[in-house]
C-alpha cells in the first residue's frame, strides 16, 4: 500500500435551508480510488469546481469521507486517535498564501507547526533553520512576511509545512494567486523538496505547465478521476483534455495541431526543446 | 505603503532597558503608576521623576519620542486642571468676578497634571522598548495562574498576536474596497457626519465579508498545521529571566518600597 491510498471516497456536501432541512446534495468526490507510492510526485489536474480541492482536505484529515476510506501512511483518517499524526506526516498549503501565516516574523511563523508538536525549544531553532535553506529563504528569517512577495510568502508556507518533517506535503493551488515569475519560484521549490529530500508531493493545480515533471498525474471532473497516467500520456490526448475543459500547454497544442495538419510528430511533446528536435528530424530527413 | 506602518510605536535600538524582559517591564509599569497614587508630597514626585529620568536615560530613546504620547491627552489633562483649579473649595488665593482658585485647588491641578504626565510618559517607556509581540507574550505568562479560574489565557494572547498581524493586511484591503467604490462613484468625502457614516456602508460589509473568509482560511491552516489550543506546546522563543533582570526586579522593588515609605510618612 502506498503512503496515501483512497478508497472508493466520496464526499456530498449538505446544503440546508433555514429550517435545517436538507435542500440539496452535491457529490463532490465521486467513488475516487489514488494510490500515491512515498517519494513520487503527483499532480492533479481539474478545472474549478472539479472536486480536486476537496478531494485534498480528506488527505489531511481536515474534511471526513462520507463513504469510502483514506489511509494516510496505513493511518485511517476517520480514527481520532491518529488525527495529529495524520497531520503531521501529512503538510498541508494552501492557496492563499497571507492567510496561512500565522507568526509576525518568517522564523516564527516556520516555528509554529514543531511548537503545536511539543518539540523542545533548540530543535525547533534546528529545524526552523534547515528548512527555511531547503526552500531558499533563511536569509529573509527576521523580515515581517508583511514585507515579503507571493512566491516568497507561499515558500514560507512550505518550510512552515516541511519544519514539521512531513513525509508528504499537500499543495492545493499553491500559485493560483501568483504572478508568472512566483509560480517558477514555487514549482522549483516542491521539486527540490521531491528530488534533494524525497518527500512525497501532491500537486493540485490547473496550471499545465507546473505537472510536466510530475511522476503521475490524475485529471479530475466532476468528481471523478476522468484521466490517469504519465504527463506524456495525458498530454497525447489533446482533444479529450480540451472536452474537460482544461488548457494545453501551447508547444504540446502547436505540436498537435501541426500533426493534425499533415507532419510526423509524436503524440504528447511537453517542451520547446522536445519540438525543436522533432522539427529538425523532420527537416533533415526532408532535405536529405 | 500602508504595509510598511509600524504598529504601536517601537523604537528600535539596543539598550538595557530594550534587553530586559517583557515581563519585567509589564510589572515596572504598573509598580510605577501604582507609586504615582501613592505618594502625595512633592518629595515623592521628585523620587519619582528622578526614577523615570534615570529609565529614559537607559532606554536610549530620544524624549520627543515620549513627549509625542502626550499629545493625545493634552485636552483631557486641561479639562482635568481646569476644573481642579476652579472648583476645589477651600482658601481663596485669588477671586475675581465669580471665579475663585484656591489655595488646595491649585495643589490638586498641579498633582493631578504631573501624576499624568508621569503616567503617559512611564508607560510610553515601556510601548517604545517592547514590541507589541513581547508584549502579548509577556501578558499570556504573567495571566497563566487565571487559568484556575478557566480564563483562557492562551486563547487570548493568540488572539491578539493574530489581530497584530492581520492590521496591516486589512488596512490594505480597506484601501483596495475604498479605491474600487470610488471608482464605481461613491463618494467618502462630502456631506455632514451622518451622511460620511453611510457612506462607509459599501466599505464596512465587503471588509466584514473578507475579514471572515480570511478567519476561516487561518483557522483551517492551523488546524492543518497541529495547532490544537495551549496543551502540549512548547515555544520558540521562550521567556527566561537574565541576571539583569533579577536586577531590575531589585532597583524596581528598592523604589517602590521608598515611595510607600514616602507616601506613609511624608
Amino acid at each position: 500500500m502506498g503512503i496515501i491510498k483512497t478508497d472508493k471516497l466520496v464526499f456530498e456536501y449538505i446544503r440546508r435551508d433555514e429550517e435545517g432541512n436538507v435542500e440539496g446534495i452535491t457529490r463532490a468526490v465521486d467513488e475516487v480510488d489514488l494510490d500515491v507510492q512515498r517519494g513520487d510526485f503527483v499532480a492533479i489536474l481539474g478545472h474549478n469546481g472539479s472536486g480536486k480541492s476537496t478531494l485534498a482536505k480528506h488527505i489531511n484529515a481536515i474534511l471526513y469521507p462520507t463513504e469510502g476510506t483514506v489511509w494516510v501512511d496505513g493511518m485511517d483518517t476517520k480514527d481520532d486517535k491518529d488525527l495529529w499524526n495524520i497531520r503531521q506526516e501529512a503538510g498541508m498549503v494552501f492557496q492563499n498564501p497571507d492567510n496561512q501565516i500565522i507568526g509576525q516574523v518568517v522564523e516564527e511563523d516556520v516555528g509554529f507547526g514543531p511548537e503545536n508538536m511539543g518539540i523542545p525549544t533548540e530543535e525547533i531553532w534546528e529545524r526552523v533553520e534547515e528548512s527555511l535553506k531547503a526552500v531558499g529563504m533563511y536569509q529573509y528569517r527576521k523580515f515581517s512576511p508583511n514585507k515579503l512577495s507571493g512566491g516568497q510568502k507561499q515558500r514560507v508556507s512550505i518550510a512552515g509545512v516541511i519544519a514539521m518533517h512531513p513525509k508528504c506535503i499537500i499543495l492545493d493551488e499553491p500559485t493560483a494567486m501568483l504572478d508568472p515569475n512566483g509560480r517558477k519560484e514555487v514549482v522549483r521549490a516542491v521539486r527540490a523538496l521531491n528530488d534533494v529530500e524525497g518527500i512525497t508531493v501532491v500537486l493540485i493545480t490547473h496550471y499545465m505547465e507546473e505537472i510536466i515533471h510530475a511522476d503521475k498525474v490524475f485529471v479530475m471532473d466532476q468528481g471523478r478521476i476522468a484521466m490517469q497516467g504519465t504527463p506524456r500520456e495525458i498530454f497525447s490526448q489533446v482533444e479529450k483534455l480540451k472536452s474537460l475543459r482544461l488548457d494545453v500547454p501551447q508547444v504540446t497544442l502547436l505540436a498537435h495541431e501541426l500533426k493534425k495538419s499533415g507532419l510526423r510528430l509524436p503524440d504528447g511533446i511537453l517542451t520547446v526543446e522536445e519540438l525543436t528536435q522533432e522539427l529538425m528530424r523532420i527537416y533533415n530527413a526532408r532535405k536529405a | 505603503m500602508l504595509r510598511d506602518i509600524t504598529l504601536g510605536q517601537y523604537y528600535q535600538t539596543d539598550s538595557v532597558i530594550h534587553k530586559l524582559d517583557p515581563r519585567v517591564k509589564l510589572i515596572a509599569t504598573i509598580a510605577f503608576i501604582i507609586s504615582l497614587f501613592v505618594v502625595k508630597s512633592w518629595v515623592g514626585y521628585v523620587v519619582a521623576a528622578v526614577f523615570l529620568a534615570v529609565v529614559i536615560r537607559l532606554s536610549h530613546v530620544p524624549f520627543r519620542y515620549m513627549v509625542k504620547g502626550m499629545k493625545a491627552i493634552v485636552f483631557i489633562m486641561l479639562i482635568t486642571v481646569v476644573f481642579n483649579l476652579f472648583l476645589t473649595p477651600g482658601e481663596v488665593l485669588v477671586s475675581f468676578w465669580k471665579i475663585r482658585i484656591t489655595k488646595e485647588g491649585l495643589r490638586q491641578a498641579v498633582t493631578m497634571a504631573v501624576r499624568l504626565s508621569f503616567l503617559i510618559v512611564g508607560s510610553s517607556v515601556m510601548t517604545l522598548t517592547t514590541t507589541p509581540n513581547s508584549l502579548t507574550d509577556a501578558m499570556e505568562k504573567l495571566m497563566k495562574p487565571l487559568r484556575v479560574f478557566k480564563v483562557p489565557v492562551h486563547e487570548v494572547a493568540m488572539m491578539m498576536s493574530i489581530a497584530l498581524r492581520f492590521i496591516p493586511i486589512l488596512l490594505e484591503e480597506t484601501d483596495k474596497i475604498m479605491k474600487a467604490q470610488i471608482a464605481r462613484g461613491a463618494d467618502f468625502e462630502s456631506g455632514n457626519l451622518i451622511k460620511k457614516a453611510k457612506a462607509m456602508v459599501p466599505l464596512l460589509v465587503p471588509l466584514f465579508i473578507s475579514a471572515f473568509r480570511r478567519a476561516n482560511d487561518l483557522a483551517m491552516a492551523m488546524e492543518a498545521r497541529c495547532y490544537r489550543g495551549g496543551e502540549h506546546r512548547t515555544k520558540m522563543k521562550p521567556l527566561k529571566y537574565a541576571v539583569r533582570d533579577r536586577i531590575a526586579y531589585g532597583v524596581l522593588a528598592a523604589y517602590f518600597v521608598v515611595c510607600i515609605v514616602i507616601g506613609v510618612y511624608l
